[in-house]
Order: structure tokens, then sequence, then C-alpha cells
């Protein structure tokens, strides 16, 4: 009998232990609702960011994160971050041809260690990430730049030469090689980001990569925000810059951004409250939210194309040219890839079917772009015939090369299924592994490839530029003199309508030839709190931080 | 004994030098470049990154810089991660994944000495199958579905824990548990083994003879030797745990050691993957030896043989 007491006794502590605890674990307020009150945004970004150094950096996190800390000479406006608003410069004008530029920077500009920010700290900036030495991937985003091509290949060794003066300590001249209507917005990419030469050098010269000057307690820069803590593959916290020019627009104390790599982790986190917004959002999640969570699903349209490279110079194996280096047969393979029921029944968020290869053409003032791309089955086969392979007779099997990655292997066999059942094609999939498929594309060692291409800046060259003979993003062997004489015209173009027309007639080459077969146009998919307000889409994921504010919902 | 200690360092010096080799050799058989990226670079570009950390130099050359880097500590610098050094980036997560692999360890133990203990003495019966399909099940389930099950359970749904994140004192439970689940079931099928196998022998029969008492028979006789295979495995395993798991940091968003060794090596970064491996093999040398040691104790007829 006693000794059941004794056993009742302690299951009953037991359990009133764990509800106890229960009690007290789950009434915790979350970490975003604590942090709504201190006013400090919380953020998923992706993979943890290479660097802080905006001339080594590379990636959409560190952009992320860079382009809070520091500001280029325009900035993202507050109502529509894909215009172009005051940022290092107060204002600019340009010459009548786009070719020549004067920017007044902000006369209060300062880093946010105090120091004013100059004219000439542009000039070094520039300088730093045209140096051959410092090897900086993102350098050629500067080449609009006369002379900036020759510096950063070693051609020439004066920087003098090149197309940056400060005039005086306020004024800064840009000489370019040619017309660039959208310079303001090229500034916005973090490679044009000036960085502090009173700092770099002091933990290093010049062209070191490795110094230590982006750590906690040493980055200086000149965004809306500074550089509270960085605690490596963890967090990093900034704090809202006092000497900021515009600091009385900040409305936020301050953002973490927290490196989630893996897309469910981050949309447990979320929904557990840590985040108040997600990078990303894994895709058997997406249709639950879409349904039933309209209040924080958010999809933006954003500037990037998925599409498929055709070498057009691979061989059979008895060394005869393969078939799809006929554009016919690239024309068929382009006709019978069915893009809605792709989009509908595997990527299922709303990208939209590629009907050229630039997306969102209107988006960005280039009206009227060619879209020839459609499905039609019955004309793909009639092609098809024509190129000499009815039904798909004595066509050699080839392979479509995919980087290792779920979504591109079922994509691939969408594709796969497609050609079989409307061109009687045989084919098949090959992936590899990211640095290997990056190495095989480079060498023209595929056939048919998987690739994508995000806009840093808006406007069509940042797209039809790559197709250039022999330039280092083209990856397919096609070279068209009259393509490359259309872009060289539209680089040398003053008149908007004129050079648009040039990349206009470039593309319908482009599409009319096909080494590319494009499949979809991006949309991005990420989650949001109600309370963030604020925040306006941007094709190319630019914010305007300073904009971004915190609101309770109200009870 | 001193003289079997310094045999053994000697030997795990080479065992880590050999691991160098083995890895650098590895990743140089991959065509993947830490600089390949999506979008291609100017040759020029190419050229003044390789020759920046000296890639442009033949091979033993560079495996000279790297082994010779690490044997004076003077780490060489991260082709990826810029501006940090394998030495820092290794100190810096260390500690983390310790954080979490010593409570996994003991979390293992407490659950499954026990029950393999419990299994092995009443074989054949529920509570010996009981324990038994538990231990299979755990041994079969991968931390990839294990991992979102804990999460989801203790955070999303109970909420008593963060469902990821490392920032509150109490971060570390979920994912040393569910390290410690999976661990635990090695551990519980060790020691059922190891305990059946001990009270089949002879001396036990003797003991029960003499007319021990059952629990001293357990305890006093069988339980030093039954530990032995467990010993045996504990040895890779702490360096293991201690070293972290990239599914586990994933899964929990912890900045542990794990999920360097599998990126350094997809992102072909030579140091860091060398780095990385080369401490995985010295914390598994070191725990060898003291195993080794424990077991020489434990059991006087292994003796320290070098």
């Amino acid at each position: 009998m006693k000794i059941w007491l004794v056993r009742i006794t302690f299951l009953a502590l037991f359990i009133a232990g764990v509800v106890w605890f229960d009690h007290v674990r789950s009434s915790r307020p979350s970490r975003a609702e604590l942090a709504t009150r201190d006013n400090i945004l919380l953020l998923g970004n992706g993979t943890e960011v290479e660097t802080l150094d905006a001339h080594l950096a590379t990636g959409v996190p560190e952009h992320l994160v860079l382009s809070a800390l520091f500001e280029g000479l325009a900035a993202p406006l507050p109502e529509n971050p894909d215009g172009d608003g005051p940022g290092a410069a107060a204002s600019w004008e340009h010459s009548a041809d786009y070719s020549q530029w004067t920017f007044h920077l902000q006369p209060n500009g300062r880093w946010s260690d105090g120091k004013p920010l100059m004219a000439r700290d542009f000039i070094y900036s520039f300088r730093r990430i045209l140096s051959p030495k410092i090897a900086s991937e993102y350098a050629s985003m500067l080449y609009p730049l006369k002379h900036a091509q020759e510096f950063n290949e070693a051609k020439i060794t004066d920087f003098a030469e090149v197309g940056a003066k400060a005039v005086d300590d306020l004024t800064l001249k840009l000489t370019l090689v040619g017309p660039t209507p959208y310079l303001p917005g090229m500034t916005k990419h973090y490679a044009w980001f000036p960085v502090p030469q009173h700092v770099i050098e002091r933990f290093g010269e010049m062209t070191e990569r490795d110094t230590k000057w982006t750590r906690t307690g040493n980055l200086v820069s000149n965004g809306p925000f500074r550089l509270k803590e960085w605690h490596f593959f963890h967090s990093i916290t900034l704090e809202r810059n006092p000497y900021y020019w515009d600091a009385k627009s900040v409305r936020l104390n301050g953002i973490v951004f927290f490196p989630i790599q893996s897309d469910n982790t981050e949309e447990r986190a979320f929904r557990d409250g840590q985040l108040h917004a997600t990078m990303s959002l894994p895709l058997p999640a997406l249709p639950r939210y879409r349904n039933e969570r309209p209040d924080v699903y958010h999809e933006d349209p954003n500037l990037g194309v998925y599409f498929y490279r055709v070498n057009v110079t691979s061989k059979q194996a008895d060394g005869k040219p393969h078939p799809v280096s006929d554009k016919r047969v690239r024309r068929a393979l382009a006709l019978a890839i069915d893009r809605e029921s792709i989009i509908r029944n595997i990527m299922r968020a709303g990208q939209k079917p590629a009907l050229g290869f630039t997306p969102y053409p209107d988006s960005i003032g280039y009206k009227d772009a060619p879209g020839p791309m459609r499905f039609d089955p019955v004309e793909a086969r009639r092609i098809l015939a024509e190129a000499g392979y009815p039904d798909g007779k004595d066509f050699s099997a080839f392979e479509i090369l995919i980087n290792t990655n779920e979504a591109h292997r079922t994509i691939a066999e969408a594709i796969q299924e497609m050609w079989k059942k409307h061109l009687n094609i045989p084919v098949s999939i090959r992936n590899q592994d990211w640095g290997v498929y990056l190495d095989s594309q480079r060498r023209l060692d595929y056939t048919v490839s998987r690739a994508a291409w995000n806009g840093d800046y808006l406007d069509p060259s940042t797209f039809l530029n790559m197709f250039r003979t022999g330039d280092g993003n083209n990856e397919t062997g096609w070279s068209n003199a009259r393509y490359d004489e259309l872009i060289k015209l539209a680089t040398l173009e003053g008149d908007p309508e004129k050079r648009m027309a040039h990349f206009r007639e470039a593309e319908t080459i482009l599409l009319d030839e096909l080494p590319i077969l494009p499949i979809y146009w991006y949309v991005r998919s990420t989650l949001r709190r109600p309370e963030v307000k604020g925040w306006k889409p941007s094709v190319i994921e630019m914010r305007c931080y300073k904009a971004i504010s915190l609101e309770p919902a109200t009870r | 004994m001193l003289n079997f200690i310094i045999s053994r360092t000697l030997q795990g010096l080479a065992v880590i030098l050999a691991v160098l080799v083995i890895t650098f050799g590895l990743l140089k058989l991959s065509p993947s470049s830490p600089f390949n990226g999506e979008r291609n670079v100017t040759p020029e570009v190419r050229a003044a990154q390789n020759a920046y950390y000296g890639l442009d130099k033949p091979w033993p050359v560079q495996l000279w810089r790297h082994v010779s880097g690490f044997a004076t500590f003077n780490y060489p610098p991260s082709y990826k991660l810029k501006g940090r050094n394998v030495g820092e980036i290794i100190a810096q997560a260390f500690p983390v994944s310790v954080a979490i692999g010593v409570p996994a360890l003991l979390i293992a133990l407490a659950l499954g000495i026990p029950f393999g203990a419990m299994a092995a003495l009443k074989p054949n019966t529920l509570e010996d199958r009981t324990a038994t399909i538990a231990s299979t099940l755990g041994i079969c389930m991968p931390s990839l579905v294990l991992g979102p099950l804990v999460a989801l359970i203790f955070g999303l749904k109970l909420k008593w824990f963060n469902v990821s994140g490392w920032f509150d004192a109490d971060d570390w439970v979920l994912p040393a548990m569910t390290l410690g689940l999976i661990y635990s079931a090695y551990v519980a099928r060790l020691m059922r083994g190891g305990l059946r196998e001990t009270l089949a022998q002879d001396f036990i029969r003797t003991a029960r003879a003499k007319g021990a008492s059952e629990p001293a028979v357990v305890f006093c006789h069988a339980l030093k030797l039954a530990c032995l295979p467990l010993l045996n495995f504990l040895g890779p395993a702490a360096a293991g745990l201690l070293t972290g798991s990239f599914v586990v940091e994933n899964v929990f968003q912890v900045p542990g050691l794990g999920q360097h060794f599998v990126s350094s090596a997809t992102n072909g970064d030579h140091p860091l993957a060398m780095g990385t491996a080369a401490f995985y093999a010295m914390l598994i040398v070191a725990f060898n030896l003291l195993v080794d040691i424990v077991q020489a104790m434990l059991n006087p007829r292994i003796g320290l043989k070098t």
C-alpha cells in the first residue's frame, strides 16, 4: 500500500513538473515579437556572406547586407527600389548622349566613423576594384568607364587615364566608353560602392584580399546602417549609422541577417516567429502559403531567366556536326517545350513562360521586345522533318547537362519527356557537381545544358551582351556578326529609342538562331510578417532599408 | 606506458600527414575551382586570383605550402571565406560542436547503456524485444528525418524550445537530443551484445557458483568486460560527435564545424577542406589512444602493444 502511495506521488509530481514546464516554455514571446518591440528587423539571408568587402563580394546574400551598410552614388527610392534616388550623390547631370556624367556628392556625406566622404574616396574605390592585383570578379561592372577595362587588364597602368575624376571634394566627373542612360542604376551595385581608404590601409595594402578591415569594430561604411557584430555563420547585426546623411529617415534601429542555408529550416524558423522575413520558400510548402496565408506570402517578378544553352559546335560520335548545330533543329526543340505545363506542374510559384530571353522587358523600359517563344508540337515536328529528321529518324542521342539539384532534374525530365513525345528524339540526363558542371559548360563539353541568368541592372544589355562572340558568358560557341554589330551600335547610341531598337533587332536574331532555349522567367516567393511595412518589391532585389519600418499589429 | 604514448603519437602524426596529402590529392582531382561562379570572369582576373593564392605553382609546392602552414600553426587563408584563415574558422566552430556533441554523447550513454543492459539481462522478453526494435529503428532513422521531426514536435508544436538558431542557453537541447537518440541506438545494441556474451562466460558461472548475488555478478564482474565493444565504438563516435554533423547543423541552424567539412569540399576550398580533415583525424587518433589506455586498464589481458 505504502509503496503505491509513493509511486503515485512521484507520478503526480512528474506530471505537474511537465505541465509547469510546458506552461513556462510555451508562453515565451517569440524572438520576432521581442525584436519588433526593439524595432530591429530579423531577416533570413541564405548562405553565409563570404566577405563584406564590396570589391570581393559576388553573391545575393552579400548584396543584401552590403546595400544596408554602404550606399552607391544613387540609392533605391523608398516607393520603388528599382528607381534611382539620391544616395551618396545628392544630384547628377549628364551630357546629351549620356556619356559624360557629373555627380554632386551629399554636402554632409560621412563615413560611419564621422570622417567626411569625398569624391576622392570614390576615385580610390574605383582604382581598387579595377586593380588587376586584387582580382575582383565584378570589376567588369565598371567597364562603362573609359579605359577601365584596359586598366583592369593591365594594358595601361596609369589610373589617371581612366574616365573618373574628382573635380573638387564633392564633385565627381565620369567619362564613359559610350552612352549609358542606366548608369545611376548601375551605381547601386556593390561593385560601385565606395570603400574607406583610411580603414583599408590601416589593415594592409590596397590590393590585399585577406585583411581584417571588414571585421566587427574595423568596418566603416557610408550607408544607413553600420556593422555592430558579425558572428561567423550565425548572424550579422547592423545598427543605425548616426553619421548617415539621411539618418532622420531611417526608421529601424537595426537589422539582423541570419545565414539560413536550408529553405526548410528557414520556413520552420519563420513559423516559430524567429524571422520577420525569409529569403526563400520550400516548394512543397508554397501552395499552402499561397492559398491560406496571403497576409505573409509574397510573390514578386524577378529579373532572371531559366534557359537551356545549346552547344552549336557539338559533334556526333562520328565527328560530323551534331543535329543541334542546325538552327531548324534548335527551333523544333524550342517549339516542343510546353512551358506552361512545366510552370503549372513543377514550379508552381507563378513563374512566367519565357517569351524571349530578356525577362519582363516592360519592367526595364524595353518596350515591344520580341517574344516568339511558344509551344507548338505540330510546327515543331514539321520543322524537324524539314531539317532531315522526320519523326526523329537518325537523330543521334544527346544529353542534357544539369548541376546536381532535384528541381533541375525534374525540369530536365519533363523536357526529356516532351522531346521524346513530340519529336521522338532520344535524350538522357547527366548531372554533375556545381564546379564540374560550370567547367564543362565553359569548355563546351556538353550538347544541351541547363542555365540561368539574373540581371545586375535594369537594361537589356545585362542579358544580351553575353551572347557577343567570345564573351566569357556566351558558352554556346554561337557567333553572329550582325548580332555583335547591333550590340556594339547599342553601346554607342545616345538616343534611348534607337538603343532599344538595336536591342530588339539583336534579340530577334538571337531568338531566330536559338543558341539558347528560354524556359521561364523567375519569380521570388518569400514570407514576410504583416508588421513589416514599407517593403516594396524589386525585380533585381534592391531594398530601400531606410524606408522599412516595424509596426506591431494593433490588438 | 610512456613508450606506448610516444610511439602512438608519432604514428598519429604520420596519419595526419597522410590525411593532408590524400585530401589534397583528391581535391586536385576535381576540376571544380573555388573561384568558379555562374558568371565567367576574364582570364586576367582568373590568373590574378590563382596567383594570389599560389594556385599557379606546381602541385608539390602548393601541397608543401599548406602542410608547412599547418605544421607551424601559420594557418593558410580560406579561398572562399575571404579574410579568414583555417585555424580561425575551426576555432570558432569547434566550441559550438562540442557544446552539442558532449551532451549528445551523454544522452546516448544514459539511454543506451540501461536499455541495452536491460535487454541483455532479460533476453527474449517483451523488454528485450521493445529495446531491440527501438534501437533498430534508431539506427535506421537518418538525422535528416529525425531532426525535423524533433524540431516539429518540441519546437513548433509544444513550443518548448526554439526550433532553430544558436542564441539562448538552451539551444543545444534539440540538436543534442537528435544526435543523442541516434547514437543511443548504437550504444544499446553494443551494450546488449557485450553483456550477453560476457554473461555466458565461465568466470560468471564461477562467480554465481561462489554465491555472489545477481547485482554483484552484473555490476562487479560482468559490466567491466561487457563495456569493451562499446568502448571501441566510443573513440571514433566521440570524435564524430565533437566535430559536428552537417545535417543536424543545417536543420537546427547551428554554427558548428560539420558544415565546413561538406561545403569546403564542394567549394574546392583546399585549405579549409585539408584543415577540417586533419582536425578530424587528430581527434580520432587522440580518442583511439585514450580508448586503448582505458581498455588496458579495464582488461589486464589486453596489453599496451605498440
